[in-house]
């Protein structure tokens, strides 16, 4: 393919057409591409490292979905326990569609050949896991498909090789950089750079899909690879999509201490215990019936808690222990092999003897770029700025999503998005393991579908003409980049975000910290617009790249402050010390406010507006879920 | 805390400023940060931008980030500086194109994965549910599936040195066997048919050195056992 270089004109753009772009080579990506390829479409995946390599491959404990293999479960349940994981905030017809689909999807998984763990019976082997009950809360229930602690591996490997099958075009190594929309905000591709030759091309299409993961680096402690650092987020935001929820980010209660390295919460479906430094059972006092399987928000802020009050453990009392001594060197050594190799590697602990040091480590990010369940993004018609008005009639317990005429949906032309980068909303705010690789199934085969529909029954053969400008953006950040001879260097500007992040958006916030964080995140922007580029060089150079991301990871830091520090109150993971309330306040259990706050947040880069939109409280064929305290 | 300053013989070659590859020592003071190599390669990184490597999950999952240490393949990630001297010497995985420093060409490896048609084949319409495999069937398929496609043991391989592209090398017949023994894949035969020549299996001699450098525990020489056994069956 046509290549230019950035000191070379770029009036006369070489580009290569498609049917459809997709940025991101994970379990999303991959979904869709299969899809797409299955189909005859041309389809380009821009991959920043080998598909294998991609964040999916470090997912653990399973894949949820009310198989009934162990005991009796069906998606209702499944349902149900997703509105409630998500605190309310979950949209209930993405919620419907995600839970009834995931036994075909993973039904397809398997005939794809991923290696699930097998019953005696033949069927696949599924574990409890966090907040997954049958019977509406009744009792915990094993919905979690699992392949070992290995689910995530197994799946992207399967999907990789369904692609090999497929002959799916990759682009290795090559790294979006610049969404491409024209003046009628339709978006007609990406730009983008080759890492092995540092030479920067446009990909054309008539659908372009972002499966570009999560940012979980915005965080200086992180479960997540260096990789993940939200360049789809970076890349939408400055064309001007808002990004929703991004307040909303995932403690996991199990991280390594010292070490970020996720310890699945499959331990805990197996039998693991938390303890505080008196050995005992804490969970048990803050969610008597799911205990240790409670979800994560809520075991991340009880563990918390425990080292606020002093009980943590070791000699600064910072942390918790993960129990395993008990499971048994065999179940650990058939269920549990990789979380074994973890201790020994990265805590010098056998976990078969001794319990395991682990602190809530950020994990995920529930917000994203705003889409339907078509995979489609979506945003609001017209730049009204008025707030949006609540309604919620406390009598009846009703929260109707009539908030005056205005469309919040309004999809983006030519534009998808799937995955963690994503927000469809069906975490809400708060996820329940194992629903985060369905997500990825679930909506990479939807957004597939829709594209192929899109692609072969309206869009035709004609490609829009590009807009004059479309490299202008791209090349004048490469350029400012070629031509720095003194400023800041890249990965220090990036480890200031991360603790200014890190500092004033964790498991317990507060108003003031929220406050400061916001003027902190904006008055480091001179230093991320003066990023030095050292190490010129074409071929294969990090550095660069690393320089790039800095700037996607400054919006995603942007988002999450300036969108926390307006939401006044607790929802899911997000908990600001000066709302909390009792389980059992009247009208705002836990401080959760629904008749103000039952909302999505957009972030807008451009003024750093926030809007908000409603919940979508309607599920598409069952009864509505209605808020409720959130006990286990 | 300080735990002392290790030396880094570094290999690094830049092909459009680099006649030729050359050898640059790094010092390196190490901290409780510096748990493992990678947490190394990323400061000596911070020293120099210009040093290059892959790298992604830090925890032995991706296989990003093999190289050879000691003249050991292994990934950077998991491989702790206490069980290396005073002096560490960090190249490029062995037997594939230097695209730059520590970076190698992938491609042949990866061509060598293609070709043993790495899917399930199944000439069965799906059920509407999962197929069944009893969970012995499917322990058959446990040291297999783990791979992580890193390229330690293919690049440790001296068949593969010589014939990286003729003899599949140990990592895509690890994966071939993976297929061949799965009771859900119905092109057994046809598998084992691929590979029934001079150079695609049986370049393999048994050196071992696959299995010395494998992360993740695994036996590819056992796997390559198997096949060759199924194989002579056949002919036999």
């Amino acid at each position: 393919m046509g290549a230019i270089t950035p000191k070379e004109d770029y009036t006369n753009i070489p580009h290569e057409t498609f049917d459809a772009v997709i940025v991101g080579g994970g379990g999303s990506g991959m979904r869709a591409s299969y899809q797409l390829a299955q189909a005859g479409l041309k389809v380009a995946v821009l991959t920043k490292v080998f598909p294998t390599r991609s964040h999916t491959v470090a997912a653990q404990g399973g894949i949820g979905a009310s198989l009934g293999n162990m005991q009796e479960d069906n998606w209702h349940y499944h349902f149900y326990d997703t509105v409630k994981g998500s605190d309310w905030l979950g949209d209930q017809d993405a919620i419907e569609y995600m839970t009834r689909e995931a036994p075909q999807v993973v039904y397809e998984l398997e005939h794809m050949g991923m290696p699930f763990d097998r019953n005696a019976d033949g069927t696949i082997y599924q574990r409890p896991f966090g907040g997954h009950s049958a019977n509406y809360g009744e009792k915990a229930v094993p919905r979690a498909c699992a392949a070992a602690d290995r689910t995530g591996h197994a799946l992207l490997h399967t999907l990789y090789q369904s692609n090999v099958k497929m002959g799916t075009q990759f682009f290795v190594e090559w790294i979006a950089l610049d969404l491409i929309r024209n003046e009628a905000g339709d978006v007609l591709g990406v730009t983008a750079i080759d890492q092995e030759t540092g030479k920067i091309a446009v990909f054309q299409a008539k659908a372009t899909l972002f499966a570009t993961g999560g940012a979980g680096r915005v965080y200086r402690a992180s479960t997540n690879a260096y990789i993940n650092t939200g360049d789809g987020l970076g890349m939408a935001a400055r064309a001007g999509i808002p990004l929703q929820d991004m307040e909303f980010w995932q403690f996991h209660p199990t991280g390594v201490a010292g070490a970020g390295v996720l310890l699945t919460e499959g331990c805990r479906g197996e039998g693991a215990i938390l303890r505080n430094d008196a050995g005992e059972p804490f969970m048990e006092r803050y969610a008597p019936t799911l205990k240790d399987l409670a979800p994560r928000d809520f075991v991340s802020r009880s563990m918390d808690q425990e080292i606020k009050e002093g009980r943590g453990c070791g000699p600064k009392k910072d942390y918790i222990l993960l129990d395993m001594t008990h499971l048994g060197a065999e179940t650990i050594m058939k269920r549990l092999p990789s979380v074994f190799e973890i201790g020994k590697k990265f805590a010098n602990v056998d976990i078969t003897k001794e319990p395991i040091p682990v602190v809530p480590t950020i994990h995920y990010q529930m917000g994203g770029i705003p889409t339907n369940i078509h995979g489609q993004v979506v945003v609001p018609e017209g730049s009204e700025t008025e707030a949006f008005a609540a309604h919620y009639d406390k009598d009846s317990d009703i929260y109707s999503t009539n908030a005056g005429d205005r469309n919040f949906t309004k999809p983006v032309k030519g534009f998808y998005a799937i995955g963690e980068c994503s927000c469809v909303s069906v975490h809400g705010a708060n996820r329940l393991g194992t629903n985060s690789l369905l997500d990825l199934v679930v909506f990479g085969k939807a957004a597939g579908e829709h594209i192929i529909d899109y692609v072969t029954k309206h869009h035709g053969d004609e490609y829009q003409p590009l807009p004059t400008t479309v490299l202008e953006q791209t090349v004048a950040r490469i350029r400012k980049l070629d031509d720095s001879s003194t400023g800041e260097n890249a990965q220090e500007v990036a480890d200031a975000i991360r603790d200014i992040v890190q500092d004033h958006a964790g498991v317990f916030r507060t108003t003031a910290l929220l406050e400061e964080g916001v003027k902190q995140i904006l008055a480091i922007e001179p230093r991320v617009r003066n990023i030095h580029l050292k190490d010129k060089s074409k071929v294969f150079n990090t550095a660069r790249v690393e320089a790039l991301e800095v700037e996607n990871l400054y919006e995603v830091a942007k988002a999450t402050l300036i969108s926390a520090a307006a939401r006044k109150e607790c929802r899911g993971a997000h908990t600001v010390v000066d709302f909390e309330e009792s389980p059992d306040h009247p009208a705002y259990p836990y401080g959760r406010r629904d008749d103000e706050w039952m909302k999505h947040t957009l972030w807008f880069s451009s003024d750093n507006r926030l809007e908000y939109k409603p919940v979508r409280y309607k599920p598409l064929s069952v009864a509505a879920i209605p808020p409720k305290p959130r006990t286990f | 805390m300080s735990r002392g300053t290790r030396t880094f013989n570094i290999y690094r070659y830049d092909p459009d400023k680099d006649a030729a590859p050359y050898m640059q020592t790094f010092k390196l003071e190490l901290t409780d940060k510096h748990r493992m190599l990678l947490d190394a390669l990323l400061a000596l990184k911070v020293q120099d931008e210009s040093l290059t490597f892959r790298r992604s999950c830090r925890e032995g999952i991706c296989g990003s980030d093999g190289v050879n240490i000691n003249g050991k393949n292994g990934l950077a990630c998991l491989w702790n500086l206490n069980d290396l001297p005073e002096v560490i010497t960090v190249r490029p995985l062995p037997g594939l194109p230097v695209v730059k420093d520590l970076v190698v060409d992938m491609n042949q490896f990866y061509d060598q994965y293609n070709k043993i048609h790495p899917f399930l084949i199944n000439n069965q319409p799906a059920p509407p549910k999962e197929r069944l495999q009893s969970p012995e069937e499917r322990e058959h398929l446990d040291g297999l599936y783990e791979c992580i496609l890193c390229a330690c043991c293919s690049t440790s391989c001296p068949s593969f040195w010589w014939n990286p592209d003729k003899f599949l090398g140990p990592s895509a017949l690890l994966n071939a066997y993976r297929f061949i023994i799965d009771s859900r894949d119905t092109a057994t035969q046809e598998r084992l048919a691929r590979l029934d020549d001079p150079f695609s299996l049986f370049r393999c001699k048994g050196i071992m050195n696959c299995v010395s450098v494998c992360p993740k525990g695994l036996n590819p020489t056992k796997a390559i056992g198997h096949i060759r056994n199924m194989l002579l069956d056949v002919a036999g």
